[in-house]
Parts: structure tokens; C-alpha cells; sequence
């Protein structure tokens, strides 16, 4: 491993790297992101270094574990370079085919390329995928070029040139400006604009000044930041190097959930690397500058990615925000200024320094710049993380790059911003996306979750479960968190159970004011956001559930009935014989009747009953019909005409 | 001499002592802000919320925890606004949902007019001011008491081994606690843990 000492030293090394690497030499890369490794993506990359080696190819064919390309509807993927042929749902067996076919005879193996499933069409390469194709990918571009695990491999891409630049060729005020130009607003949640907070932590009289990158991402349903740290840790390294210079900083930290065990062992690495080759530790580069980075495993507490639990916690007390009135930029860790930002603002760093300001913000809204990474989950048909410059519209996202809403379902709503986020209706579609849109709109951008909900979704049932999930994660400092949003859980209960009343509303309104206004931290603060923009868009959806006992979307338990249809029934049995509590009156030619009273609702002679009969509906606000007397069950079947 | 700050609060012309905090410059102007969470002797915690008040910027407004908001030149205060007493209902019909016989939350429901029975009774009368644990950490120094677990689940709980050697000759925790859950909790380590006579 070189020590790079100066700046010379950093470019000599990467034309021997370029000078090394034939760009024709063929390369399979397989995505071993989390995702696709639960598809089994490290047998894959067995699969094929055996593959290769039988085939004797193996001396000229390099394989490649990547960072996660973000597809990870259709994983495992695989990208073969030149070419960029992708395949989509690899598994093992088809390793052989693919080496003999598209290594050894150049040509495409058409069962496992991307077909569009409106049109038909195929896509060869994954530039050509609709699912891609409407992106804008320049934090995770690099994902699918390089081995997480490789510093060469970053370095070979242009990886610390940035950092090379801001040492040697920009003063610290200069980074400073350049990333305020910018105007790169905190990706972590609140949309804080990143120059900003730096220039206070620098102008602080404090001598000593830390930088911390934000890993605690506990959204469900958010992989943004995971991503990055898996696939391109070094990136998010070189940002906050970068960052501790700009704002006079020389000790960094990461605080990553332990619950990403990958993240941390790639980041881990990334660490030892840098410091091997110089960019960390003392005169980086020649420039007199020294930083040093720790690693802080978190626990498990949502409520640590609170700036100041964060920092709490990294002390080493209980995780609990701070109730003081001063910004941690001012007084942070350790009561000194600390600037923390998040992974995905941190990666935004070196393409500012290196492409500049003007760049960073050629795209995006007037108040939202660059582009910002979403994770597309829920009803979907394209599940998974998109980068996508600011300003895009919902529709867009969800359409052209989700495509759309899969079983012909219709979309409900759209989730942004994590469980302390809104959720927003179809006529919301068009909105453009950015920090203070979505805000206006009820909703927030937060970190980037992204989940969509289609008709079978109940709305109040969405409330309950993010409130539920807050409530369980308050760390319980202040009354308006602890004890509110546990009366707010109750009430949302009772609503989904039927045990709701004409006053809730009131009261869960009332309640949310309490919390929004009188809580200590952010949790708090924003944790009545889903249940207050479901009341805004939704409220029929409410007055149903507490007039009527009726819930709309047919989803709530206790409010819906099964019943067996007996003009559709054909008495096949399949639903008698899978109902866990015997509930199912029938035989053999006799329609089948659910005895209401044993029936525990759980929906699985529903969801067997074969599409072509469909006899099995729900029903809620309705009585349930009369089950057809005894002698009219009896099904007569035509016999079959012999051919 | 340390530097002085001159504030309003409630229209009253209040002269304060620079890193005070509000909570401190109105009582001792003889303004009443109630708390439940606060102790002169410790660190705020900033807890309860019961000791919000508006802070008047003329075009705006805020709020803010007067037990850690410290005093600046020229702050206009208002700690009985109609949305500051609303706030602290609301504050009050959820703590007795804990403890709705507690004299000292009693006398501020009256006081705020809420209804100690709005919502359904909880089994535990335990508010979490932290009063018990902060006192026996940040004065006695002893740490006989403390939380366990998070949220709604979180609970004070004696270390028996601790209690049994320092609480009988100290107890100075006990008429802290606003709803005698304390003192419940002691006679339930002691009884288990280190009963008398033993």
C-alpha cells in the first residue's frame, strides 16, 4: 500500500492505476448490495469466478462485487462491461450460459434482459431501462463502477481528487463558499442548509471542532444512506475530510446503527484504507492538515438520529435530545462546535468541490438544489432506490421510474419523509419535489422514504402504525411525546377496532397541537405529521371508520366481514380445507358458508379462493347476508361431453 | 458584579442577571411559572413542559421551556397566554391520566381548568419528572435510583444493593416525588430486596 504524501504523488498513482486497467478487459459485475445479496449474490459471484475458471477464461475476464446498483426489485443484478449488458433475477444456473454466451460469443442472453412489461420492449443496457432511464444518478453512479471494498478502485474514477483540490488548491474559507453557493441543504431531514450550519461552527470561538457524519438512518423503509455506505464508503469519507478542513475540525465520527453490519464493515475498511494510503491522519497530502475518524456503532434507538441524542449518545450517556436553546454547530459534542450532517449530504461534498457550485445548483427548485436519493417502496412495481435532481414531480417518480402501481391496483397515497412525514393523495401527484413543497404540502422530504400506498391501504390504519412506531421510539423525556402520542396510539387503535367516537377527532387533533408545539426534540415535534395529513386529505376515511364502523379500504380487522358469494362458489373445497379455525360450512358440491361466529377474519379464504371464482368478498358497514338455507347448496354439475 | 438584563415579563419590567433563566428571573420578581420537573439544586431537564411560556418578538412569536431558556436584553415575556394555558392543560389531563389524586397536579387542574378523568387511567402513577433519580444522582451522588427502558415503558427502578446500605439513613428523595410512586417503589425493593430485620 503507497503513502501518498503529496498531491503529485496521488496522480502519478492513479495513471498507474488507469495504466493497469484495459477498459476493454471484459468484467462482470454483480451487485452485492444488501438487497441482492439476500437474492444470493455472493453464490453468484462464486458461481461465476468457477464459471470462468472451467471455462478458462479466468485470466482475462475480472468479476467485480459492486455497491448496490438500486434495482433490487429485479435482483440479483449483473452488469457486463464493455457492452454494459445488464441482467436482471440472475441466479446460478444461468452463470454457465452467460460466460459461454455473452463472454465467449459477445452476445446477448435474451431471457434475462429487462422487458418492459406496458410495452414489451426489451433494454439491453440499463441506461435503456425505464426504471433508469428518468434518473439522474450522480451520488450512486459510482455504486455500480467500483468494489465497495476497493480503494484502487474509487481512486481509479477520480476518488480524493476532490479532497486534493480543497487541501491544495482552495483555502478553507474557499471550500467553506463554495459549498454555501451551492446551497446543499441537509439530506438527514430538516433541510438545513449545510453552508450555513458550517460557517457558524467555524466562526465559533472554540478551538477544537468536530464533524460527524449522521448513519443512524432508522426510517422504515429508508436504505438510502445504507446504499452509500455499503457501495461508495469512501465517498462519504472523502466529504467529511473535506468538511472538517473547511470548518477547522480535525477529529471526525461516524455514528452508524449497528443494525447495518455491512455499512460498518465497509466503512471500517474504507477507514484503514485511507489512512494506509494518507488521506487520513497527519499533513494529508503535504497540506499540514491532520484528521482523524472514529467509528460510534449505535444501539438501536430511532430517536440517536436526533442531532442531540446523536450526540449524546456519542458521549457515551443515554440517548436523549438535550432540552438547551443553543445550536449544536455552536455547542455540540462535548459542548463544542460540531457540525453533523447526514450520509447523503456529506456525499454531496466532493461532487461540489470538483464540479463546482454553478454545477450543483444548474439543477433542482429555487430552494431545493442537486439531486436527492429516494427509496421506492410499497405498492410499486419498480421497488428501489432512485436518484433523481430535485424538483421531479411525485408523478414522475411513482409512473415513469416506479412504474406505477403492479395488480392493476389504484394509487391511494404516497409517503414521503419517513413515519414523522404526510402522506399525499393523487391530485398531490403533480407536485414538484423539494424540501419546501413538500413541507407546504403537509408532508416533508426527511431523509427520503418513499412509500406508496394503493387502494387496499387504510388510511387510518397508515396513522396508526407510524404513530404506533413513534410512540415506541419516544424516548420518553417530555410528556407532550411520551404521554401524548401513546393517547394518540390508543384513539387510532380504538378508531381501526370500531370503538371510535364523534369527539376523537377533536382530541387527536388537540393532542397533535400539544405535541407539535410543546415537545422537546424533532421526534415529537413532527411525530403527528401522518396522522394530520391523513385528517387533511383523508377525513371521510376517518368519519367512516367512527360513524359507520365502516372502513373504506375493506383493510381494518374488526370492521370487515368475509362472506362466500354462493352464486360464484363452485364448492372447490380450497378454502374449506386452508381455513385455520374450520369456519368453512361445505363438501363436496355443497357451497361453501362462513360460520360468522367462528371466523377470526384472518382473509386467507380470501386470498386463496381462485381468481376465476372470486367468490370469496369482503364486506364492512354492511350486515353480512343470510347464509342460503341447507337444501339450496346443493351444486348440480353438467356432466362433461366426451370428445 | 455580574452583567445585568432587563426583560419583560407579563408587562413587568424584570431586572435579571445574564445567564439566568427565565424561570429564575420571574420567580424571583415574584411571578409564578409552575413546574413539575424543576429543582433548584439541579439541572433542568426540560421535561415536563409545564413551565412554557411565549416569547414576544412583536411580529412573531415563540415558544419555549422558561427553565432552560435564558434571559436576554430586551425579551418580552408572557407566561399566561391563552395558547400557553391550553398547553399546559393538556400537559396536566395527560400526567393524570398517571396520578389524578396527586395534590400538586390537582391544584394546577383547577387551576387550568383540566379534567383529571379525560383520559383512561394507566396502572403506573409514576409522571417521570425525574426528580427521585436527578437528586440522587447530581446531590447524593449516589445513584440508588435510576431509569430503565425507553418511552412509555421507561420506569424508575432502586438498585437493591445500593438501597440497602444508603436509603434508610437518607430518604431526602422522598418528598420530592409530586405523586408518592417513589415511595411505593422503595417499600417494594425493600420488601423484596432487603426486608427489615435482615
Amino acid at each position: 500500500m503507497p503513502l501518498l504524501k503529496t498531491p503529485a504523488e496521488l496522480e502519478t498513482f492513479r495513471s498507474e492505476l488507469a495504466a493497469r486497467r484495459d477498459p476493454e478487459t471484459p468484467c462482470i459485475s454483480i451487485c452485492a448490495g444488501t438487497g441482492c445479496l439476500a437474492y444470493g449474490a455472493a453464490e453468484l459471484i462464486t458461481a461465476f469466478r468457477e464459471e470462468l475458471k472451467k471455462q478458462g477464461l479466468d485470466a482475462e475476464v475480472d468479476t467485480r462485487g459492486t455497491g448496490c446498483h438500486g434495482f433490487c426489485e429485479r435482483g440479483p443484478v449483473v452488469v457486463i462491461h464493455p457492452g454494459e449488458t445488464c441482467y436482471l433475477g440472475v441466479k446460478t444456473d444461468d452463470v454457465p450460459e452467460i460466460v459461454s454466451t455473452t463472454i465467449g460469443e459477445k452476445k446477448i442472453v435474451d431471457r434475462l434482459v429487462y422487458q418492459d412489461p406496458a410495452t414489451g420492449e426489451s433494454a439491453v443496457r440499463e441506461e435503456e431501462i425505464g426504471f433508469y432511464k428518468h434518473q439522474q444518478r450522480h451520488l450512486l453512479a459510482n455504486n455500480t463502477r467500483i468494489d465497495s471494498k476497493s480503494i484502487d478502485d474509487y481512486i481509479a474514477i477520480g476518488g480524493y481528487s476532490a479532497l486534493c483540490k480543497a487541501l491544495t488548491g482552495m483555502s478553507d474559507v474557499e471550500v467553506l463558499e463554495e459549498v454555501k453557493k451551492a446551497n446543499l441543504r441537509g439530506r438527514g431531514g430538516g433541510g438545513f442548509p449545510a453552508g450555513r450550519k458550517w460557517e457558524g461552527s467555524r466562526n465559533a470561538p472554540e478551538k477544537t471542532k468536530y464533524v460527524i457524519i449522521n448513519a443512524d438512518e432508522g426510517d422504515p423503509g429508508a436504505f438510502m444512506d445504507r446504499t452509500l455506505l455499503e457501495g461508495n464508503p469512501h465517498s462519504i469519507l472523502e466529504g467529511l475530510i473535506i468538511g472538517g478542513y473547511a470548518i477547522g475540525a480535525n477529529q471526525g465520527y461516524i455514528y452508524v446503527r449497528q443494525e447495518y453490519p455491512l455499512a460498518v464493515a465497509n466503512f471500517n475498511r474504507a477507514l484503514e484504507q485511507a489512512e494506509e494510503f494518507g488521506f487520513l491522519g497527519e499533513n494529508i497530502l503535504g497540506s499540514g492538515f491532520d484528521f482523524t475518524v472514529d467509528v460510534h456503532k449505535g444501539a438501536g434507538a430511532f430517536v440517536c438520529g436526533e442531532s442531540t441524542a446523536l450526540m449524546t449518545a456519542l458521549e457515551g450517556r443515554v440517548g436523549e435530545p438535550r432540552p438547551k436553546y443553543v445550536r449544536s454547530n455552536i455547542k455540540g459534542l462535548y459542548n463544542r462546535p460540531t457540525v453533523l450532517n447526514n450520509v447523503e449530504t456529506w456525499a454531496n461534498v466532493p461532487l461540489i468541490i470538483n464540479n463546482g457550485a454553478d454545477w450543483f445548483t444548474s439543477f433542482g427548485t429555487e430552494g431545493s438544489k442537486g439531486t436527492k436519493i429516494f427509496s421506492l417502496v410499497g405498492k410499486i412495481a419498480n421497488t428501489g432506490l432512485v436518484e433523481v435532481p430535485m424538483g421531479i414531480t411525485l408523478r414522475d417518480i411513482i409512473f415513469k421510474i416506479g412504474g406505477g402501481i403492479p395488480d392493476g391496483k389504484q394509487f391511494k397515497a404516497v409517503q414521503t419523509g419517513g413515519p414523522s412525514g404526510g402522506c399525499l393523495p393523487e391530485n398531490m401527484l403533480d407536485l414538484e419535489v423539494g424540501f419546501d413543497e413538500l413541507t407546504e404540502a403537509g408532508s416533508m422530504m426527511g431523509s427520503g422514504g418513499m412509500i406508496v400506498m394503493d387502494e387496499d391501504t387504510c388510511m387510518v390504519d397508515v396513522a396508526r402504525y407510524f404513530i404506533h412506531f413513534l410512540t415506541d421510539e419516544s424516548c420518553g423525556k417530555c410528556v407532550p411525546c411520551r404521554e401524548g402520542l401513546r393517547q394518540i396510539d390508543r384513539i387510532l387503535t380504538d378508531i381501526t377496532e370500531g370503538r371510535g367516537t364523534e369527539a376523537d377527532i377533536a382530541t387527536l387533533e388537540e393532542l397533535s397541537e400539544l405535541a407539535m408545539e410543546a415537545s422537546l426534540c424533532a421526534l415529537g415535534k413532527s411525530a403527528p405529521n401522518p396522522l394530520l395529513s391523513t385528517l387533511q386529505y383523508f377525513r371521510e376515511e376517518y368519519e367512516a371508520h367512527i360513524r359507520d364502523k365502516r372502513c373504506p379500504a375493506l383493510s381494518c380487522k374488526e370492521l370487515i366481514s368475509f362472506h362466500i358469494d354462493p352464486a360464484k362458489c363452485q364448492a372447490c373445497l380450497i378454502c374449506m380445507r386452508k381455513c385455520p379455525v374450520d369456519a368453512i360450512d361445505g363438501g363436496k358440491n355443497r357451497i361453501h358458508v362462513i360460520l360468522q361466529d367462528k371466523c377470526t377474519n384472518c382473509g386467507t379464504c380470501f386470498d386463496v379462493c381462485p381468481k376465476k371464482f372470486s367468490a370469496v368478498v369482503k364486506l364492512s358497514g354492511e350486515p353480512v347476508p343470510e347464509p342460503i338455507p341447507e337444501e339450496e347448496r346443493v351444486i348440480v354439475r353438467k356432466k362433461k361431453k366426451k370428445p | 458584579m455580574s452583567e445585568k438584563v432587563t426583560l419583560q415579563i407579563d408587562g413587568k419590567t424584570v431586572e435579571a442577571e445574564a445567564g439566568m433563566t427565565v424561570l429564575e428571573a420571574a420567580r424571583a420578581a415574584g411571578i409564578d411559572i409552575p413546574t413539575l420537573c424543576h429543582h433548584e439544586k439541579l439541572e433542568p431537564l426540560g421535561g415536563c413542559r409545564l413551565c412554557m411560556v411565549e416569547l414576544d418578538y412583536g411580529d412573531w412569536q415563540r415558544h419555549v421551556v422558561s427553565c432552560v431558556f435564558t434571559v436576554e436584553e430586551g425579551l418580552v415575556v408572557n407566561t399566561r397566554t391563552e395558547k400557553v394555558d391550553r398547553m399546559r392543560k393538556g400537559i396536566l389531563e395527560l400526567l393524570m391520566a398517571h396520578a389524578p389524586d396527586a395534590p400538586q397536579l390537582d391544584a394546577l387542574a383547577t387551576e387550568y381548568g383540566a379534567n383529571p378523568r379525560r383520559f383512561p387511567q394507566d396502572a403506573s402513577f409514576c409522571i417521570h419528572c425525574g426528580l427521585c433519580v436527578r437528586y440522587c444522582a447530581e446531590v447524593k451522588r449516589k445513584h440508588v435510583v435510576g431509569f430503565i427502558d425507553r418511552g412509555i415503558r421507561k420506569e424508575i427502578s432502586f438498585i437493591p444493593e445500593i438501597a440497602a446500605k444508603e436509603c434508610n439513613d437518607c430518604k431526602e428523595c422522598f418528598p420530592l416525588c409530586p405523586t408518592s410512586y417513589l415511595q411505593a417503589a422503595f417499600v417494594l425493593v425493600e420488601s423484596l430486596a432487603f426486608p427489615r430485620g435482615e
